[in-house]
């Protein structure tokens, strides 16, 4: 059979890969930034122990490789009792991995705000979480956009990683296809070419974003 | 009645004591100017009173209540107290109106017509209000300082600190700011300003405060303190600050 005939047998295969592909990328990159709040306020404005959690989190997850942590979930968490399925155990790692990077992004945006701008909203009465969700947030989220369109960039790519754990993704089907029909160059040729497009579509959303969140003195969009 | 009383103001960064037993207090519909070289504390004495850098010692009451203490609400006291900063710090993210109705909407609770209302009379009262959708970076220097000056007026204080308000603008931007600051003083406001523009100090002032080092060395009216200073330090300061600005006199 020619590589178009074997394509479409395999369509529905690939396109629910496909599916899960985004799904994992999607959830991940949305509830890893859900994540990602507590711990970086935790870092820079937590007390004590809060400072400590969220950096011991942190030097954790980035420390290890992200394989690790969930063949930890997949394979290691049924000897304590846990089992979870290949996507449940694909997601939980992802978001929490995610969760530790996009802290890092995220910070780096508190970080190019000046302190005199969270003296002036103490100055008009707020207190210091008024100040940080109404003043400093706002900011250092724009700040870090082109970094946090980085890391879903990178979830698009790394999700094919959970084909390790028997997920059946887009690089997993891309697999199965490759193996039965031996079209490797064709097939691999093609996901890349999806890859590529996933990561355009991205890219677009987030010049979009950046657009609609422009304001004047803050060149989010690059210095032109 | 004394608005504000700063007593015995202790303050430390480490080794380095920047305020060294500050005492003086205000009345209702003073203008205190502070003079000094910088780096004598006169910035760090602005920000004491607004605890913006908590003193290490001494006290300081506003209205009669202590706020120097620890079960004060600092936030509920700061609302009282409106703060102009040297480089404007005015929020980047916000256009001038949401500037200045920021604290409205989010300390004083008002709805948001209201609050927009009286934002966009705040504005006018500096002279913005055409510019009110304008964000900071399409301001110059001088309109900036007036939507902070505005933002600080919105939450009606009973005392206004300004930190140098005009020493990071351009010498043709200052007219406009310090004007501003005149008719403020003529409508009967309250206010302690730290400053190197010594014909508002002798026009406006009711009180020249003149520090060094952590010290008030030296106080009076702006006669005396001017053309009169008892102080060897006070005269060599003004001699200088003279010879810089040159005196249009």
């Amino acid at each position: 059979m020619s590589f178009f005939k074997e394509l479409m047998a395999y369509a529905p295969a690939l396109l629910n890969g496909l599916w899960i592909t985004i799904e994992l990328t999607l959830i991940s990159a949305i509830l890893g930034f859900i994540f990602s709040i507590p711990l970086v306020l935790g870092v820079l404005y937590g007390n004590k122990f809060l400072k400590s959690l969220s950096k011991l989190y942190i030097t954790v997850i980035r420390g290890t490789p992200l394989l690790v942590q969930l063949f930890f979930l997949y394979y290691g968490f049924p000897q304590i009792g846990i089992h979870l399925s290949p996507l449940t155990a694909a997601l939980v790692g992802f978001v929490l991995n995610s969760a530790a990077y996009q802290e890092e992004y995220l910070r780096g945006g508190f970080l190019a705000i000046t302190k005199e701008q969270m003296e002036a909203a103490y100055s008009i009465g707020l207190t210091k979480w008024e100040a940080i969700r109404y003043v400093i947030f706002p900011q250092a989220f724009r700040f870090a956009i082109p970094a946090l369109s980085n890391e879903v960039i990178y979830l698009i790519k790394y999700t094919s990683v959970a084909y390790i754990i028997q997920v059946p993704e887009l690089f997993a089907q891309a697999k199965f296809f490759a193996s039965d029909t031996f079209y490797f160059l064709q097939i691999f040729l093609l996901i890349g070419v999806v890859y590529l497009f996933l990561v355009y579509i991205v890219t677009y959303f987030t010049s979009r974003l950046e657009k609609k969140l422009y304001i004047p003195g803050f060149d989010i969009s690059g210095l032109k | 009645m004394e608005i504000l009383e700063v007593k015995d103001l202790v303050k430390r960064f480490g080794d380095n004591t920047v305020l060294d037993g500050v005492s003086f207090s205000v009345k209702k519909g003073d203008v205190k100017v502070i003079i000094g070289p910088s780096g004598t504390g006169k910035s760090t004495l602005l920000r004491c009173i607004n605890m913006l850098n908590p003193p290490n010692e001494g006290k300081i009451f506003l209205e009669g209540v202590e706020i120097t203490g620890k079960k004060v609400n600092i936030h509920k006291i700061r609302q009282k107290i409106g703060m102009v900063f040297q480089h404007f710090a005015l929020f980047k993210h916000l256009t001038a109106l949401d500037n200045v109705a920021l604290g409205l909407l989010k300390v004083k609770k008002m709805d948001k017509k209201s609050a927009y209302e009286k934002a966009e009379r705040e504005l006018e009262k500096v002279g913005l209000l055409e510019h009110k959708n304008k964000y900071p970076a399409q301001l110059s220097g001088g309109q900036q300082q007036r939507v902070g000056i505005a933002r600080a007026l919105a939450m009606d204080p009973i005392l206004m600190l300004f930190d140098e308000p005009t020493s990071a603008l351009d010498p043709e931007l200052i007219g406009d700011v310090l004007g501003v600051m005149q008719k403020l003083a003529k409508e009967g406001m309250t206010m302690i300003v730290v400053t190197h523009e010594m014909g508002f100090a002798k026009s406006v002032a009711n009180e020249i405060i003149f520090m060094e080092k952590g010290h008030i060395l030296e106080k009076g009216t702006p006669k005396d303190v001017f053309y009169n200073p008892q102080n060897e330090r006070t005269r060599s300061f003004l001699s200088k600050i003279s010879e810089l600005y040159e005196e249009e006199e």
